[in-house]
């Protein structure tokens, strides 16, 4: 099953032709990867999917986003409600510089809840999610700065969860961490997809044969190949997506 | 090989080391100077009676003087910093990069901030004087000196919204909040300080102005009825009193006034910036 | 790119060339001294079997350090996959070679072989050996399926040599014992051949990813 279908998506950063002809579906509930050299579009498709894109001028898109089957580029989209519900965690953490706890409470404020009891009760649930509630419980009100690179990220993961989305965007997730940072924050990936279906663009290669499920091989703006991650990282199909994984170039 | 290079490189560094140290030297002491011959003139001549509420030219209290700084100062920010600090808000996270009315509005205000005061003070006098016709007024002082802070507050408030990491922006976009939510809880706040320094800063201007203020607030030594009356500022004050020479002694005493005044405020600047950047 | 890497795979392939050829060898050198009762010659095959188990521990090390080093994937995890499996069958195809020439240093068998075709099934067993290894340098996949297919030839020829002593027996013409020491050279060979053909499946495997495709497990 998928929740996430594009069609025919093309998109131009002003003459640059970004993203050609992207045709892909996304499955529910499973860690998809995309990969790929450097200015590849991985990143870019990855924004088209919360309209991230918008924020950049001169960007423009034709063809299809469906997240369960509605096309998000359609006018009325409520975009708000868009990023609510696909959840992104950028390559640098970036807590906002407020405690631990508003960072947490941001996004249920920004949605509605008011309640006090209820954002206790959603900022604990969120932090535990991220695997983070115990070094931090005593400490909410600290400052979210003051925390390591590690525990920033796994903040802005409990962030990003704590407005209760069905799908997570990570943008290179682990590559500003050190390594035990990166361990801890993919065994976090990796449960969270009992509940998420989450998307992760990485330069690693070995950190996508490690969790993803699936993976997506991207190269100059086209999706050269997508198919599950093992058969993609033991018999490709394409020459050129066995000439990236195998490091003969990118 | 490397010990002669190190000599030399000692020697460049020896010298410059110096000529730094000298320079920050020389520019102390001109400091100290300039407000040591300052106080040194004037506390002397510091009476009680200068304090007094009513001005009489027996005593030629610089209180009323005070008075009116102030509320130069806060009718002048009032209508200055929200229109400086929107305008500010509009240039940096509502406007298209490209767009030509941005660039209009840049220049123009790089333009503003570099008239003379003396000009400010002329335009204030035919615009709200011979044209619409108002006496010399607190009014038309604090719309002048309006016009000549707006720039000084919208290149600051830029500036720190500038700084601003657009990772916070994206960040809080990233979680479904909408442009203004964005902007009025995460961005502003976190730029307060270098709005805060704009602010600081244009008092600076306001309280030292003088041109500007003589050819629409007046130069009348008491406090007026209401804003449509002249009323002189602190450095209006000392002006006069040195301009009508008899006063000379009670003008270098205002001059002390009015430094400890400046000093004091942007003690209080430095004050609040560090207070903001802990919490 | 990968430079020290790709200078390390030839190297791999360089070392299964050389092991391929001292099985070989030795092959050739256990069927010759069988032919002609040479014991000499036998006993420079079982001497020299140690050069095999010795070249299969160092490509051994080879591949495991190459997998520790460079983290392969995609065909370079294939081929040296395919290279640890392919050690196993040519240590064994040495040990095969041994125990034919051990058997010729302790009985005279060359009455015995004459109307026997063995040194025609020698020469199939050691093309397949060679044919089975140069398929995996070459990554020649036609090469790999005609070694498959062309055991059928060696275990022919096997019931052939199996049939005629049965005969031989029959007929009283044959001492059993010498003839049953045939039959185990015999069968030395036709496992020589398995084990060539599973060379082959693993080279196979190393250019196509499938191993043993149909084939039921």
């Amino acid at each position: 099953m998928n929740n996430i279908v594009i069609e025919n998506l093309d998109l131009y950063y002003d003459d640059n032709h970004a993203l050609k002809d992207i045709n892909i579906k996304i499955p529910l509930k499973e860690i998809t990867a995309f990969i790929g050299p450097s200015g590849c579009g991985k990143s870019t498709l990855l924004r088209t999917l919360n309209r991230m894109n918008d924020l950049i001028e001169d960007c423009r898109i034709s063809g299809r986003v469906y997240i369960d089957q509605e096309d998000i580029y359609q006018s009325g989209t409520d975009i708000n409600l868009l990023r609510k519900n696909v959840g992104m965690v950028f390559q640098k953490p970036n807590p906002f510089p407020m405690s631990i706890f508003d960072n947490v409470a941001f996004g249920p404020r920004t949605h509605g809840i008011k309640n006090k009891k209820e954002f206790y009760a959603i900022v604990e649930r969120s932090l535990r999610q991220a695997a983070i509630w115990d070094e931090v419980k005593d400490n909410l009100n600290k400052s979210a700065l003051s925390l390591s690179g590690g525990q920033q990220q796994r903040l802005c993961i409990a962030r990003a969860l704590a407005v209760d989305p069905e799908i997570l965007l990570m943008d290179e997730p682990t590559s500003a961490l050190d390594p035990i940072s990166t361990n801890k924050i993919e065994e976090l990936i990796i449960e969270l997809k009992e509940k998420y279906t989450i998307i992760i663009v990485t330069h690693n290669m070995q950190q996508a044969v490690r969790i993803s499920d699936y993976t997506a091989f991207f190269l100059l703006g086209e999706i050269i190949e997508f198919d599950k991650t093992e058969t993609i990282f033991s018999i490709p199909q394409d020459k050129r997506t066995e000439d990236y994984i195998t490091g003969r170039f990118g | 090989m490397f010990q002669t290079k190190r000599k030399k490189l000692d020697q460049l560094t020896i010298t410059l080391n110096i000529l730094v140290k000298l320079s920050m030297i020389m520019t102390f002491i001109i400091i100290i100077f300039m407000i040591g011959y300052i106080f040194i003139n004037g506390i002397p001549h510091l009476k009680l009676s200068m304090f007094s509420f009513t001005y009489t030219t027996d005593n030629v209290s610089l209180f009323p003087a005070m008075i009116n700084t102030v509320t130069m100062t806060a009718i002048t920010l009032l209508i200055a910093a929200p229109l400086g600090i929107g305008t500010a808000i509009y240039l940096v996270e509502y406007a298209n990069k490209k767009n030509k009315i941005v660039g209009l509005i840049r220049i123009t205000t790089e333009t503003l901030a570099g008239i003379p005061s003396i000009v400010y003070g002329l335009f204030g006098y035919l615009f709200f004087l011979a044209f619409i016709g108002w006496q010399y007024s607190i009014i038309a002082g604090a719309l002048t000196l309006s016009i000549m802070i707006l720039p000084l507050i919208i290149r600051t408030t830029e500036e720190a919204l500038i700084a601003i990491p657009i990772e916070y922006r994206q960040g809080s976009y990233g979680l479904g909040a909408g442009r203004l939510r964005t902007i009025f809880r995460i961005v502003l706040p976190s730029a307060v300080p270098g709005v805060l320094a704009g602010i600081i800063l244009s008092i600076g201007r306001i309280v030292g102005e003088t041109a500007a203020l003589i050819f629409t607030a007046g130069t009348v030594a008491k406090i007026p009825d209401s804003l449509f009356s002249s009323g002189r500022t602190l450095a209006v004050h000392m002006y006069a009193l040195y301009n009508e020479g008899l006063y000379v002694n009670e003008s270098y005493a205002t001059a002390v006034v009015l430094l400890v005044v400046v000093i004091a405020i942007n003690a209080l600047s430095t004050f609040i910036a560090k207070r903001f950047k802990k919490g | 790119m990968r430079k020290q890497f790709e200078q390390q795979l030839e190297e791999l392939n360089l070392r299964l060339i050389k092991m391929g050829a001292l099985c070989e060898t030795a092959i050739a050198r256990a069927v010759r001294a069988l032919l002609n009762q040479d014991n000499d010659l036998a006993q420079l095959v079982i001497d020299n079997e140690k050069e095999i188990n010795h070249a299969e521990k160092e490509i051994e090390n080879l591949c495991l350090k190459l997998l520790l080093q460079q983290q392969p994937v995609a065909s370079d995890l294939r081929i040296i996959s395919a290279a640890l499996k392919m050690i196993t069958d040519m240590e064994r195809i040495g040990d095969q070679a041994e125990e034919i020439a051990v058997i010729v240093t302790k009985a005279n068998l060359s009455d015995t072989i004459q109307t026997l075709n063995i040194k025609e099934m020698a020469m199939s067993t050691i093309k397949l050996v060679n044919d089975s290894i140069d398929s995996y340098v070459k990554r020649d996949l036609e090469l790999a399926k005609q070694v498959i297919q062309g055991d059928d030839i060696v275990d022919n020829h096997f019931l052939a040599i199996k049939e005629g002593l049965l005969d031989m027996i029959r007929n009283h013409c044959q001492n059993a014992s010498l003839a049953i020491d045939v039959i185990m050279i015999a069968k030395y060979l036709e496992r020589i051949g398995d084990h060539a053909t599973n060379i082959a499946e693993w080279a196979e495997f190393s250019i196509t990813g499938v191993h043993k495709e149909g084939k039921e497990l």
